[in-house]
C-alpha cells in the first residue's frame, strides 16, 4: 500500500535536478532547430544530399526506434499468448514503451519527409502496394493504433472509467495476436526496405534474408530492452513500483535473457548461413570484413555469451550487461544496414556524415519520449497495479 | 454463397487489407517486357564531343532557370557531376585506362535511364512514379511525400530532391521530355545534339540499330549494348568504345528488375496474415490448456492428500475411539469387579462383625462410588 500512497500524493518536487535541466536545454534547443527545419527545408539542418537521401533521422529514429520498441509484442505474446503470467507486470512498462517509441518514431518522421501533412497519403489517398515502405508505412499506422487501445486500460483506470476499461481488457489477446502480425511485418519489411538496392548495400549486409534478418533482430531487440529499460526504472522510479512488480522483476530479466541468449545464437546461426548461401567468406578478409565481424562476434556473440551465462548462474549483473550491449549492438546493425556499409561503394567524399543539427532533433526526439514516459508512470498505474483491478488477471 | 464465391470473396477482403491483390504482379514470375511500341534514346558515346548543348536544352525546356557556369564553359568537364535539381542531364567526361579507337577522352551524357520495370516506381508507397506507354518514367509532385526512397532504391543514382524547399520539395530528374513527345517533337537533348550522338526512336529499333553499329564496326565498340537488359532493361541505351566501368556506368546491376527483388519479401504478406493468427491462437489455446491441466493435477493432487489425511485421521479416530471403548469397558469391569469385591470383602467383615457388634454405614458408600 505504501507504494500507492506515495503514487499519489504529490511530494514537494525538486525542478532543478541535473537532468531536468538538460531536458530542458535539450527541448530548447530541439524547439529551435523544429523551427528552422519547417521554414528553411530540410537543406538548413542536415547533411543529407542526392547520394545519401536518408540519414540519421531514418537510420536511428526510425530503424532503430521500431526495433527498440518491439519490447510491446514480444512481452504481451508471451504473457497473453505462451501465457507465461510471471511476466504479467512486465506488460505495462513494455506496451507504454512500445506505443511511446512508435509514437516518437512517426513525430520523427514528420522531419525526414518533405510533406509531412502528406504522410497520410500512403493510406488514404494513393496506395503504391509494390513498395515494401508502403507495407512499413500501413503496418506502423495500425499497430500504433492497436498500441493505443492497449495502453488505455492504464489511462482508464487513473481517469476511472470501468466500462470502458472493462472491454478494452477483454480484446486481449485479439490485440495481441494483431500486433504480432503487424510487427512481424513491419519489423521484417524494414529489412526488406534495402532488398531493392544490392547495388548499393555491401554484401555483407545485403542478403535475401534481411527481412528474416529483422525481425529475428528485433525480437532480442525488444526482449534486451525490456530488462534494460527496466533496469533503468528500477533505478529511477523503484518509489513507483509494488511488490508484484518487485517480486517479478528479477524472474522477468532471467526468463527474457535466457530467451534473448537462444534467440541471438539462433539468429548468429542464420546469419552464418546467410554467408554461405551468397558465398560471401573471402570478404571477411577486408575492412568490411572486420567492421562486420566487430559486429557479429563483438555485438551479437559476445552478448549472447553473457546472456546465457547470466541465465545459468542466475547473475542478474549479467543478464542486465549483455541487455545494455544487445541495445548498442542493434543500434550499430541498423546503423551498418542504413548509413554505414550503404553507398559503401561512393568515393570518401560523396558519403555522408551527420550534422549536429541531425543530432540535435534526434537527441530533442529521445528526450521527448523520456519526459512523456515520466510523466505517464507518475500519474498511471504502470509500474504497479491499480487497487481497484488488483487479483484481476 | 457456393464455396467458391466465399473463397473468392475471402481472397479479395485479404488483398484489399494487405494490398496483396494488386502486388500480384511484383510477386509473380511474369517477366515485364516493356510497352510494345515505347521510345527510347541510344546514345553513342564514341560520337559525344562533350559540347553540353544537351544540358542548355535540358535546361531550357525544363525552365531550371540560369546554371552556375555557362554551359559553353567546358572548365566543368573535369570535375564529375551527377544528375541534381537544377540539372535533370550532365556529361561527365572520363580519360579511361585501356583507350578506345578513338583518342581520350570520353564522354558519357547521365541522366534518367526510364527503366523498364523502375525501382522507383516499385519503391514509391504513393506511386508518385509510373512507367508510361510512350517508355518514360513520369513523376506525380502532387502526390510526392518526400520520403526519398525512390533516391535509395533508384540503381543509377538519378532522382535528385530539393532540400533547400521547405513547402513545397519535390524530387527532380529527366522526363524524358514526356510532354513534347506527347507533341509529337523529340526531346530537347536528342534535338540539339550536333554530332548525332542521341538517336530517338522505338526501343526495339534502337536496339537493332546499336547492334548494327557494333556489328558493322566491332572494333569500334564493346560488344554490350548497356540497358538492353541492366535491371530488366532500359529505355535508354548506351555504347561505348572503352568498358562501360570507364565511363563511370556500373556494370555488376545484374539484369534482375527491381520489383522481383523486393517480390520475396512481399510475398511473405499473405502468408503471415494467413498463418500466424492460426498459428498463435493455436500456441494460446495450448498454452490455456497446460494450464487448465496444471490446474486439474494440482486439484486432483490436493483432493488426493487432503482424502488421504482425512482417511488416516478417521481411521486413527476409530482406532483412539475403539481403544477408549474399551479401556472404558475395562475400566467398568474392573469397578464392578472391585464393587463386587469389595462388597463381598464387606459382607464378610459385616457378616464377621454381626457375629461380635452388629450395626452398617458402608453399603450407600458403594452406592456413592459407582456414580
Amino acid at each position: 500500500m505504501s507504494q500507492e500512497n506515495k503514487a499519489i500524493q504529490p511530494e514537494p518536487y525538486n525542478w532543478f535536478t541535473p537532468f531536468n535541466i538538460l531536458t530542458a536545454v535539450v527541448l530548447a534547443v530541439g524547439a529551435v532547430l523544429t523551427f528552422m527545419r519547417f521554414t528553411q527545408g530540410m537543406g538548413a539542418v542536415t547533411n543529407l544530399d542526392n547520394n545519401n537521401p536518408w540519414g540519421i533521422w531514418i537510420g536511428f529514429d526510425l530503424l532503430c526506434g521500431v526495433a527498440l520498441a518491439a519490447g510491446g509484442f514480444t512481452t504481451s505474446a508471451a504473457c497473453y499468448i505462451f501465457g507465461l503470467k510471471r511476466f504479467h507486470s512486465a506488460v505495462r512498462p513494455a506496451i507504454l514503451t512500445a506505443f511511446l517509441g512508435y509514437a516518437l518514431v512517426v513525430f520523427a518522421l514528420h522531419y525526414d519527409v518533405g510533406r509531412p501533412w502528406k504522410l497520410p497519403y500512403p493510406i488514404f489517398v494513393s496506395q503504391g502496394t509494390s513498395s515494401l515502405l508502403f507495407e512499413v508505412g500501413l503496418c506502423v499506422f495500425l499497430y500504433l493504433t492497436v498500441l493505443f487501445i492497449e495502453w488505455t486500460p492504464a489511462a482508464f483506470e487513473w481517469l476511472g472509467f470501468k466500462k470502458l476499461r472493462t472491454i478494452v481488457v477483454r480484446l486481449t489477446l485479439l490485440l495481441t495476436i494483431f500486433g504480432v502480425v503487424l510487427s512481424t511485418l513491419h519489423q521484417s519489411s524494414l529489412g526488406a526496405l534495402f532488398m531493392i538496392a544490392p547495388s548499393k548495400l555491401h554484401p555483407l549486409w545485403y542478403s535475401g534474408y534481411l527481412h528474416v534478418y529483422f525481425f529475428i533482430s528485433a525480437i532480442f531487440a525488444g526482449l534486451s530492452m525490456v530488462i534494460f529499460e527496466g533496469t533503468m526504472a528500477h533505478k529511477w522510479l523503484h518509489h513507483k513500483m509494488d511488490d508484484t512488480h518487485l517480486a517479478e522483476a528479477d524472474g522477468v530479466v532471467l526468463g527474457f535473457g535466457k530467451a534473448a541468449s537462444f534467440i541471438m545464437m539462433g539468429y548468429f546461426g542464420i546469419k552464418v548461413i546467410g554467408l554461405a548461401v551468397d558465398n560471401n567468406w573471402h570478404y571477411l578478409g577486408t575492412g568490411w570484413g572486420a567492421w562486420y565481424l566487430v559486429e557479429m562476434i563483438g555485438f551479437v556473440l559476445f552478448p549472447a555469451i553473457l546472456y546465457s551465462v547470466g541465465a545459468r548462474e542466475k547473475n542478474l549483473k549479467f543478464i542486465r550487461i549483455a541487455a545494455a550491449w544487445t541495445v548498442l549492438g542493434i543500434v550499430l546493425n541498423r546503423f551498418n544496414v542504413s548509413l554505414v556499409a550503404f553507398n559503401y561503394h561512393l568515393p570518401a567524399a560523396d558519403r555522408y556524415f551527420p550534422s549536429l543539427s541531425e543530432i540535435g532533433i534526434t537527441l530533442f526526439v529521445v528526450f521527448v519520449g523520456i519526459t512523456v514516459y515520466r510523466f505517464i508512470t507518475a500519474k498511471m498505474p504502470i509500474l504497479y497495479e491499480h487497487p481497484e483491478y488488483k487479483d484481476e488477471h | 454463397m457456393s464455396r467458391r464465391k466465399f473463397l473468392g470473396c475471402l481472397t479479395a477482403a485479404l488483398g484489399a487489407t494487405t494490398g496483396v491483390r494488386s502486388i500480384a504482379h511484383a510477386a509473380s514470375n511474369k517477366h515485364f517486357e516493356g510497352y510494345p511500341d515505347s521510345f527510347g534514346v541510344l546514345h553513342d558515346s564514341t560520337k559525344c564531343i562533350g559540347c553540353r548543348q544537351c544540358e542548355k536544352a535540358c535546361n531550357e525546356v525544363n525552365e531550371l532557370g540560369s546554371p552556375e557556369k555557362p554551359f559553353d564553359d567546358l572548365k566543368v568537364l573535369d570535375t564529375r557531376r551527377r544528375t541534381d535539381e537544377a540539372a535533370y542531364t550532365v556529361v561527365n567526361k572520363f580519360e579511361p585506362a585501356q583507350p578506345g579507337p578513338k583518342s581520350s577522352p570520353v564522354f558519357a551524357k547521365i541522366q534518367c535511364n526510364h527503366c523498364q520495370e523502375p525501382a522507383c516506381a516499385s519503391a514509391c508507397f504513393v506511386k508518385a512514379f509510373k512507367k508510361d506507354k510512350t517508355g518514360a518514367v513520369i513523376y506525380d509532385e502532387s502526390l510526392c511525400v518526400g520520403c526519398r526512397y525512390c533516391m535509395v532504391a533508384c540503381p543509377f543514382n538519378v532522382p535528385a530532391y530539393t532540400y533547400n524547399d521547405p513547402i513545397t520539395p519535390k524530387v527532380t530528374k529527366c522526363t524524358m521530355c514526356h510532354p513534347r513527345i506527347l507533341e509529337g517533337k523529340l526531346p530537347g537533348c536528342v534535338e540539339i545534339c550536333p554530332k548525332e550522338a542521341l538517336v530517338f526512336g522505338k526501343r526495339k529499333d534502337l536496339i537493332k540499330l546499336a547492334w548494327k553499329r557494333i556489328n558493322e564496326k566491332p572494333d569500334n565498340y564493346i560488344q554490350h549494348v548497356y540497358g538492353e537488359h541492366e535491371m530488366g532493361g532500359t529505355s535508354w541505351l548506351y555504347l561505348s568504345g572503352v568498358p562501360f566501368d570507364q565511363i563511370g556506368m556500373r556494370e555488376d546491376l545484374g539484369v534482375t528488375p527491381a520489383p522481383q527483388l523486393t517480390s520475396g519479401a512481399l510475398a511473405a504478406v499473405p502468408i503471415v496474415v494467413g498463418l500466424w493468427p492460426v498459428l498463435l491462437t493455436g500456441v494460446y489455446a495450448i498454452a490455456q490448456r497446460k494450464d487448465k491441466i496444471a490446474k486439474e493435477e494440482k486439484d486432483a493432487a490436493v483432493k488426493e492428500a487432503i482424502d488421504q489425511a482425512t482417511d488416516e485421521m478417521n481411521k486413527q479416530l476409530a482406532q483412539l475411539k475403539d481403544k477408549m471403548t474399551k479401556e472404558q469397558q475395562n475400566a467398568v469391569a474392573n469397578e464392578v469387579k472391585k464393587a463386587l469385591e469389595e462388597a463381598a470383602k464387606k459382607a464378610e467383615a459385616e457378616a464377621a462383625a454381626a457375629d461380635g457388634e452388629g450395626g452398617s454405614e458402608d453399603a450407600p458408600e458403594a452406592g456413592k462410588e459407582d456414580k
